[in-house]
C-alpha cells in the first residue's frame, strides 16, 4: 500500500517536471510545426546555467529561485536568437529543421562539456524545501511535493496566458490556422519568436527545477528529450491540456512501469506512444495531424 | 595538434610503403631509436566523457613524468576519441593500428567498446591494456593480446561482500545496479561471496542505464540491512542524492565506479558513510602515489580517481614491459609476454602482477566517505592483499560456473 502511494506521488512529481519541459515543446511544435530536437539541450543548458548561478562562480551567489529565473531568461534569449537567425530561414522544411535542431543539440552538448567539464554537478535542494513529509509509513521529500505545486502554478499561468490574453488568442489562432491568422493581421512571424523563446525559457526552468532531483551531467539532454517527445505525441501537439495530461500519464507509466515490469521499462514507456500514433495520430488532445 | 602530426606521418608512411612495394624490398631494420608509438582509445565527447578525459589525464601524467621516454626510446603518444560507441571504437582502433602503426594501445573505457575490437586486436597482435571490466575477456574467452591492470567487474565486489558480511555484519541486502553486463557481473560477484558468508540477497533491482529518476526503484527498497549499488558514470551521484531524499538510511556499499575518488568533488552530504571497494585509493601512502597525486593536483587541479590511476598504472606496465625486451617492440608477441610477466612493487595502487590470463592481482581497498572540513574524502578502512579475479575460489571451479549475469547466481527464496 505504501509502495503504491509513494509511486503515485512520485508519478505526479515526475509528470510535473515533464510538463514544464514539454509544454514549450508542444507549443513550438503546434505553432511552428518545428520538431525542436534542441529541447533536451535547452533543459540541460538551463540546469547548467542555474547550477553555475547557485554554485558561486565569478563570486556570484544567487538564491535558487533567482538563479532559476535568470537561467530561464538567458536560455529564452538564446532560443529567440536561434529562432531569428536559423529556424526562420527554413520555413516548411521539416528535414532541414530536424537536422539543424539536432546539430545545435550536439553543439550545445559539446559546449557544456567544454565549459563545465565532464563531472556531474550536484545542485543542493533549496534549504527551506529540504525536509520530508511523513504520512504513516510513507516518506515524501518536501521538494518533490513542491515540484508538483510549481508545475500547477506554471500550468495555470500558461492557461491564463493562452486563454485569457490577446497574445494567447493570437497564438491559438496561429496554431489553428497560420494562413488565416496572417490574413486577419496577426504577425505570425513575431509570434514564432515569442513562442520559441517562451518554450526555451520553460525548458530551462524545468532543467533547474529538476536539478536537485536529477543533478546536472553530460547526457542529461539525451535522457530527457525522448520523454518530452512521448509526452507531446501522447497528449497532442499545440495543446496545453494535452501536454498536461500527457505528462501525468507518462509520469505514471514511467514510475509504475519501472517498478512493476523493470525488464520492460522502455517497452512500457513507448508502447502507448506507438498505439496513439497508430490509432489517433493527432494525440489525445491534438488539433491536427503532425 | 596530434592530428597534424599523425597526418604527416601518415603521408610519409604511405609514401614509404608505396616505395617499398614498388621495389619489393624488405623493410630496412629501423633501429630502436625510432619512437615507440603508444595509442590511446578514450572517450572525450558525449556522456562517457568524464571518465574518458580522466583516462587521458592519467596516461599523460605518467608520460610527462617519464619525459616521454620509455626504456631509452622516445614515446610518441596518439590519442583517439571513440565517441563512446562500438563503431567509433573500431574505426579508431583501425586508424591507430593501420595508419599510425602504434606498438601498444591503452584503453578503451567501456566493455561494449572493447568487445567491438577484441577479435581485431587479437588478429593484429597488438597489445591492448584496457580498463574495461568484462569478465570473460580474461576468463572464459581470454584474448592473448589483452592485459587488464585495473580489475574485473567483480574483483572488488568479492572483497566488498566479504567486508559487508564479516565486518559490517550485514545479513539481508538488496542490490541495485544498471541493467547491463557490468552491473550484472558486479552484483553477481557480490551476491556469491555475500551468500557464501551467510548473507542473503533479498531483491535485485535493475534500472536501465538511462534512468533520470530512480524513485520507482527506491520505493521498493525497504526492510533490509543494507543496499549494494553498482552504478557508474554520473549515476552514483544521482542515485545517492535521491536515496537520501527518499529518507532511506540503510548503509550503502559499492564498487570502484560507485565510490570513485573523482566523484567526491561532486558529492554532497548524502555520500557520507558510503562504503566502497576499489583497486585504487587516493590516500594510499606510497611513493608513486604521492608523485602521481601531486602531479595531478598541479597539472589539472583535481584529485585523481580510478580512471586516471588505471591509465597511469597501464603506462607503468608498458614501460616495464619495454624495459624487459630491451626497448624492442617489433615482435608484438614477445612484447606482450614481457608485459604480462611484469611485477611492480610500487604503483599508485600498490604492488601488482598478472595471472596467466592477463588479469591483475593486486590490492583492493575498502573505504568509507567522510567529511573533512568542507570536502569529502574516502578513508581507507581495510586493505585486501593479492586479490585475484577468482577471489578465494578455485580457478577451475570458478570458470566452470557461468559468467555472472542478471539471473546468475539465482535469488534464493
Amino acid at each position: 500500500m505504501t509502495l503504491w502511494l509513494v509511486l503515485a506521488v512520485n508519478s505526479i512529481t515526475f509528470g510535473g517536471l515533464l510538463f514544464l519541459l514539454s509544454a514549450g515543446f508542444s507549443l513550438i511544435f503546434g505553432l511552428m510545426r518545428i520538431p525542436n530536437l534542441t529541447h533536451g539541450s535547452l533543459f540541460m543548458l538551463g540546469a547548467y546555467f542555474g547550477a553555475t548561478f547557485i554554485g558561486g562562480y565569478l563570486a556570484l551567489h544567487f538564491d535558487f529561485w533567482i538563479a532559476a529565473l535568470l537561467a530561464a531568461l538567458l536560455v529564452a534569449a538564446f532560443g529567440a536568437v536561434v529562432e531569428r537567425l536559423l529556424l526562420r530561414q527554413l520555413p516548411g522544411q521539416p528535414l532541414a529543421q530536424v537536422l539543424v535542431t539536432l546539430g545545435i543539440s550536439f553543439m550545445a552538448a559539446d559546449f557544456c562539456l567544454l565549459v563545465w567539464g565532464g563531472d556531474p554537478i550536484n545542485v543542493a535542494t533549496p534549504a527551506h524545501l529540504a525536509g520530508f513529509v511523513r504520512a504513516g509509513p510513507a516518506v515524501f521529500p518536501l521538494y518533490r511535493l513542491a515540484v508538483i505545486v510549481i508545475a500547477m502554478v506554471i500550468a495555470l499561468a500558461l492557461w491564463l496566458l493562452l486563454d485569457r490574453t490577446r497574445l494567447g488568442a493570437m497564438i491559438r489562432a496561429g496554431v489553428d490556422d497560420p494562413d488565416m491568422a496572417r490574413v486577419v493581421g496577426i504577425r505570425v512571424s513575431q509570434l514564432f519568436t515569442i513562442v520559441f523563446a517562451l518554450g526555451s525559457g520553460l525548458a530551462a526552468f524545468a532543467g533547474i527545477i529538476g536539478a536537485p532531483i536529477l543533478s546536472v551531467y553530460p547526457g542529461l539532454d539525451q535522457d530527457m528529450l525522448p520523454l518530452a517527445l512521448v509526452v507531446v505525441i501522447l497528449g497532442g501537439s499545440g495543446s496545453l491540456l494535452g501536454s498536461f495530461v500527457g505528462s501525468i500519464i507518462v509520469g505514471f507509466i514511467y514510475n509504475f512501469g519501472q517498478a512493476l515490469f523493470p525488464e520492460l521499462a522502455y517497452f512500457v514507456l513507448f508502447m502507448p506512444m506507438l498505439l496513439v500514433l497508430l490509432l489517433r495520430p493527432q494525440g489525445l488532445f491534438g488539433r491536427f495531424v503532425p | 595538434m596530434s592530428v597534424k602530426v599523425t597526418r604527416r606521418k601518415f603521408m610519409a608512411a604511405t609514401a614509404a610503403g608505396a616505395a617499398l612495394a614498388a621495389v619489393k624490398f624488405p623493410a630496412p631494420a629501423i633501429a630502436q631509436n625510432a619512437p615507440f608509438k603508444l595509442g590511446l582509445l578514450t572517450v572525450k565527447t558525449g556522456p562517457l566523457a568524464q571518465g574518458g578525459i580522466q583516462m587521458e589525464q592519467g596516461i599523460v601524467t605518467f608520460l610527462k613524468e617519464k619525459n616521454y621516454t620509455f626504456a631509452g626510446r622516445k614515446v610518441e603518444f596518439i590519442s583517439a576519441d571513440t565517441g563512446g560507441n562500438p563503431a567509433g571504437t573500431k574505426t579508431k582502433a583501425q586508424e591507430l593500428i593501420e595508419r599510425d602503426k602504434v606498438d601498444t594501445i591503452v584503453g578503451p573505457l567501456a566493455a561494449f567498446e572493447l568487445l567491438a575490437i577484441t577479435d581485431y586486436i587479437a588478429q593484429q597482435k597488438t597489445p591492448l591494456l584496457s580498463l574495461a571490466a568484462a569478465e570473460d575477456m580474461t576468463q572464459r574467452r581470454p584474448n592473448p593480446y589483452f592485459l587488464r591492470a585495473s580489475a574485473t567487474s567483480s574483483q572488488a565486489m568479492h572483497p566488498m561482500a566479504d567486508y559487508a558480511a564479516k565486518e559490517l555484519k550485514l545479513k539481508r541486502m538488496i542490490t541495485i545496479s544498471e541493467d547491463f553486463a557490468f552491473g550484472y557481473e558486479q552484483m553477481g560477484g557480490f551476491q556469491q561471496t555475500f551468500e557464501d558468508n551467510g548473507g542473503k540477497i533479498l531483491k535485485k533491482l535493475w534500472p536501465p542505464i538511462v534512468t533520470p529518476d530512480y524513485a520507482p526503484y527506491l520505493a521498493q527498497i525497504a526492510d533490509c540491512d543494507g543496499v549494494c549499488q553498482g552504478f557508474a558514470g554520473s549515476n552514483p551521484l544521482r542515485f545517492l542524492k535521491q536515496y537520501a531524499a527518499a529518507g532511506l538510511k540503510f548503509p550503502v556499499v559499492t564498487g570502484e565506479t560507485g565510490g570513485d575518488d573523482a566523484l567526491l568533488r561532486s558529492f554532497g552530504d548524502e555520500a557520507v558513510g558510503l562504503y566502497s571497494a576499489c583497486p585504487y585509493t587516493l590516500d594510499l601512502n606510497t611513493e608513486s602515489n604521492k608523485r602521481f597525486v601531486a602531479a595531478m593536483n598541479k597539472d589539472y587541479g583535481v584529485d585523481p580517481g580510478f580512471y586516471c590511476a588505471g591509465l597511469y598504472v597501464n603506462g607503468m606496465v608498458v614501460e616495464a614491459g619495454l624495459q624487459k625486451t630491451g626497448g624492442k617492440s617489433d615482435d608484438k608477441t614477445a612484447l606482450m609476454a614481457a608485459m604480462k610477466s611484469v611485477a611492480l612493487t610500487d604503483t599508485p595502487r600498490g604492488p601488482i602482477k598478472f595471472d596467466h590470463l592477463g588479469n591483475v592481482i593486486g590490492e583492493i581497498f575498502i573505504r568509507r566517505v567522510e567529511k573533512a572540513g568542507n570536502k569529502y574524502i574516502n578513508k581507507t578502512l581495510k586493505t585486501y592483499h593479492n586479490v585475484s579475479q577468482f577471489w578465494t575460489y578455485d580457478e577451475k571451479k570458478f570458470l566452470e560456473q557461468p559468467v555472472y549475469s542478471r539471473n546468475y547466481p539465482p535469488l534464493k527464496s
